[in-house]
């Protein structure tokens, strides 16, 4: 065991995680990141499509950018949050760009846009179709220039507290060496990503676990709006990977098995370009009412013809022909939604503060809400860099008002007997794989596009009873170095905590709202539930409260588009 | 689909580790990849086999691997591209650098090459209130560069890290050439005079591997190339790299093929006095390159065939002539 002291760390390197700590570094604090994987490896990666931001230099109005955001969010967003977003969406794209990252130009040179659901206005920028990449690369370069501190392939088990409930450190395993360390902070943020892997399919990468809003719950700070949970319009059905909402942003349709583009009788505003929330229920109604091909509706690019795909959407190309086995450019693809993003999380203020002290969250992995009950296209990329900035700032700032750590250097051997008692019980038939896709399966089966009280309350079933069979699960590989059978087997047990509090929440909201759609309450219902799900962790279980939406100046309306 | 994997593993934490090799029969989806049937293994078959993996979806990098022998992304491979006709595939760890533990190796060489690069942008003057101005040709030429996901496939069978391991390798390279293409960069000039160096641009021999190896088309050599392009547009010449670029071009017209043992003291200079001390730096190269059994012959070979050699003459032409 080897013990270190930081003034902040961060968890993650993700968007989120590197701009946190950028952010922190130039406000002079030491920081030191702690990723379970290579920053590079994160899963920020796959977004695909691009960032929205309203550069009013350009005669964008960001004010526009906010309303739109909050009639997607289905109005549970928090209207100060968003307005901060939108407010420093333009100055944020200037500064990506001075760092290096290669935004499209129009043809004077100057950056080009894209058009994203859910807004009449192109404010949409990217790098081709690998936004993503390009914006994590970027920030990588950044990293190294600063030469800042990294932990790289250490898994982060359980936050420290102090005598006064404060956190003040992480306990993580270097994957390498199979060693565990104490890493001691006066502020630590959680920037850990999404939930995806708790639904199967999912079009989020395999490391994306819910570690980080499981490790916030277990320390007493809550968990919000996790029932709004998106399901993408477009993933391809073997495997779930995404295929970009930019695909629609450049003009494909979207068509059932009779050649009509359904979108037409949903949203004849926004056709394809409607919320997400939107045009996933659409699909799923034209599948359910025998109008798919195969469990699927079509994409069809066809008309917009070889070059624009293979420049604009050479990704998406690359991905339809390696996992569909479809040319863009002469078939439809068969696609469906499927498990994409979680707008609920770590609650924190628009600095990133959880009411535990010494805990922040940024990026996917928080809720400070600005997606509310449905997040558009392109704002979460926004959402990790504007709050990834500020938490960093906030956690520095604090950290230098924050006096000596105390903590013993035996809190470690909390998480060396959990580990001990994993590794030495015998493993059983049951396997964390096992375990968790069947978690996977009934999230999908029960909290999915179309809800109901007795399909959730049978995946809150599967799940707590899935629980009961982690007590006993124990781990095949017994070596030290690069165990990822350990590794997977702790991120099963995040899964299955962060799984429990989606069903519960989904459950008591006795409405329909953004992703949240019950076929037993299928209207909204603001008298009742304009208001955001809180969940923490009680003496026996999960307790719920409710806390009140920031409504600034746009009053909920019935939602058209 | 039944599918035959023979993995190479390697357990660091059994006593007297070796490497091994382990086949697992498995049926398949026909879609599946090389990925899918490793994650297969470690779910359903034999849970401590390691390997790194996260997206899936060729973005991530997580995944490379050498497959019957060639370096490639798992999770881009389909089983059905490359299992024999009795159904059988190899899979490998990636080579040229370090093993950790089945096929999950260590990045650190890897990414300290990329860290000798500077790999990040050094404008120079003032920063502009708006973005920089840049032609959208030039912002498209670097996203495909940009799309290099740090796999290091290409690095695993470059010919010249097996027998180099100072040469900076294609990635490395290849990131490089990201910023001197980048019309907001201010460092370009230094950067070449950087890569102009011993183990930079021209020690590479074109040998195309990275370029068959990279899963996104970044093609590392063609970056290369056009970073000795601009090296010597920029005036930075009369080096090693530009004599060696020369000397090979040399050997090749001669015999259709390198004469690798002679290029040192005509890379270095052969009446250059510093040309002894160069010698002698390269003498490790040599001893490891013979105990590999890749030490260039004595006497040089020529290109068998009267005909292939006239091929590689009337290349030489082609090109020569259309300068
Ligand atoms: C396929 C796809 C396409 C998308 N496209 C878009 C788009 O076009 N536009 C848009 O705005 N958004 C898009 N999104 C959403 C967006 O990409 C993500 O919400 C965002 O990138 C999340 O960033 P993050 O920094 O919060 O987390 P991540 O990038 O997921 O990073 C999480 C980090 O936490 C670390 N970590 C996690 N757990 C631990 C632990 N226990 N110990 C140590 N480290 C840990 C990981 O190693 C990783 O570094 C897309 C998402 C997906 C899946
Ligand atoms: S072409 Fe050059 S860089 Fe590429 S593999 Fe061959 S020697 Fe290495
Ligand atoms: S150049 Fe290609 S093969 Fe090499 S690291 Fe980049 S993506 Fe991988
Ligand atoms: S798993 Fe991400 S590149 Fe293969």
């Amino acid at each position: 065991m080897a013990v270190y002291q930081h003034d902040v760390v961060v968890v993650g390197a993700g968007l989120a995680g590197m701009r946190a700590t950028l952010a922190a570094i130039q406000k002079g604090a030491d920081v030191a990141m702690i990723t379970k994987v290579h920053p590079v490896r994160s899963h920020s990666n796959a977004a695909q499509g691009g960032i929205n931001a309203a550069l009013t230099s350009r005669g964008d109005d960001w004010d526009e950018h906010a309303y739109e955001t909050v009639k997607g969010s289905d109005y549970l967003g928090d209207q100060d949050a968003i307005e901060v977003m939108c407010q420093e969406a333009g100055a944020a794209i200037i500064e990506l760009e001075h760092m290096g990252v290669i935004f499209n130009r129009d043809e004077d040179g100057r950056l080009g846009t894209r058009r994203f659901g859910g807004q009449q206005r192109a404010r949409t920028f990217h790098v081709a179709d690998i936004t993503g990449q390009a914006m994590l690369h970027v920030l990588y370069e950044q990293i190294l220039k600063v030469r800042a501190r990294v932990y790289e392939e250490w898994f982060v088990t359980s936050l420290v507290l102090d005598d006064n409930k404060a956190v003040r450190g992480v306990v993580a395993i270097e994957l390498m060496t199979g060693q565990l360390h104490l890493i001691k902070a006066k502020a630590v943020i959680l920037c850990t990503g999404g939930t995806g892997r708790v639904y199967e399919p999912s079009t989020n990468g395999l490391i994306v676990t819910a570690d980080g809003q499981a490790l916030a719950y277990a320390v007493g700070a809550s968990v919000m709006d996790m029932e709004m949970v998106q399901y993408h319009p477009t993933t391809l059905m073997g495997n779930g990977v995404l295929i970009t909402e930019a695909a629609r942003g450049e003009g494909a349709y979207l068509v059932n098995k009779d050649g009509d583009r359904f979108m037409q009788k949903y949203a004849p505003n926004f056709m394809e370009l409607a919320s997400r929330d939107v045009v996933s229920r659409s699909e799923q109604t034209e599948i359910n009412e025998g109008r798919g091909v195969d469990g699927c509706v079509l994409l069809d690019l066809r008309h917009l013809g070889r070059e624009l795909i293979e420049t604009k959407l050479s990704y998406i190309n690359e991905v339809a022909l390696d996992f569909a086995n479809v040319n863009l450019a002469e078939q439809p693809l068969p696609i469906r939604p499927g498990n994409h993003y979680e707008m609920g999380g770590i609650k924190t203020d628009v600095n990133g503060r959880t009411p535990v002290a010494g805990l922040y969250a940024a990026g996917e992995c928080a809720c400070v809400s600005v997606h509310g009950g449905n997040r558009l296209g392109a704002n979460s990329l926004l959402d990790t860099i504007i709050f990834g900035r500020r938490a960093g700032d906030a956690a520095a700032a604090d950290a230098k008002e924050t006096g000596e750590v105390k903590v013993s250097d035996s809190v470690i051997s909390i998480d060396r007997d959990a580990i001990k008692n994993l590794m030495d019980r015998n493993p059983t038939s049951d396997t964390p794989a096992k375990i968790r896709l069947e978690m996977g399966k009934a999230m999908n089966e029960g909290v999915a596009v179309f809800r109901d009280e007795a399909g959730m309350q049978r995946a809150l079933h599967t799940v707590r009873e899935l629980r009961e069979r982690f007590t006993g699960l124990g781990v095949h590989d017994k070596g030290q170095v690069f165990n990822t059978n350990l590794i997977f087997a702790l991120e099963v047990g995040f899964m299955l905590e962060t799984a429990e509090t989606i069903c519960i929440g989904a459950i008591a909201r006795k409405e329909s709202r953004g992703a949240h759609f019950r076929t037993d309450y299928p209207n909204r219902d603001d008298e009742n539930f304009l208001k955001h799900t809180v969940v923490t962790k009680g003496p026996s279980g999960p307790v719920i409260t409710y806390s009140p939406v920031t409504v600034t100046k746009w009053k909920p309306q019935v939602r058209s588009y | 689909m039944r599918v035959t994997l023979d993995i190479g593993r390697f357990n660091p934490d059994a006593p007297n580790a070796k490497p091994y090799r382990q086949e697992f029969i498995l049926e398949v989806e026909e879609y599946y990849t090389v990925l899918d049937s490793l994650i297969y293994v470690r779910e359903y078959e034999d849970p401590t086999l390691a390997v790194r993996c996260s997206c899936r979806a060729s973005i991530c990098g997580s995944c490379a691997m050498r497959v019957n022998g060639h370096a490639s992304l798992g999770c881009k491979t389909k089983l059905i591209s490359v299992m024999d006709k009795d159904g059988r595939v190899r899979v490998d760890p990636v080579g040229n650098m370090p093993r950790v533990k089945d096929l999950v190796w260590d990045m650190k060489p890897f990414w300290d090459k990329i860290r000798a690069v500077d790999p990040f942008l050094q404008p120079e003057g003032p920063e502009p209130e708006e973005e920089y101005i840049a032609s959208p040709e030039s912002m498209l030429h670097l996203v495909g560069v940009m799309g290099c996901i740090m796999c290091g496939a290409c690095v695993s069978d470059c010919t010249v890290l097996e027998v180099d391991e100072n040469f900076l390798g294609p990635a490395a390279l290849a990131k490089a050439y990201r910023f001197t293409g980048d019309p907001r960069d201010g460092k370009t000039k230094e950067r070449l005079k950087e890569l102009n160096e011993y183990s930079g641009i021209w020690d590479c021999t074109r040998c195309m591997e990275c370029v068959q190896a990279c899963p996104k088309g970044v093609a590392p050599m063609e970056r290369i190339m056009a970073l000795r392009d601009k090296t010597i547009a920029a005036g930075i010449r009369n080096t090693n790299g530009a004599r060696h670029a020369e000397a090979v071009s040399d050997f090749v017209k001669k015999s259709g093929k390198l004469d690798e043992l002679r290029l040192v003291p005509r890379t270095y200079g052969m009446f250059n006095p510093m040309s002894l001390n160069s010698l002698f730096a390269a003498i490790p190269v040599g001893l490891r390159a013979l105990r590999r059994g890749k030490l260039p012959p004595i006497i040089p070979h020529k290109v068998e065939g009267k005909e292939n050699l006239q091929a590689v003459r009337r290349i030489f032409d082609k090109v020569e002539g259309k300068k």
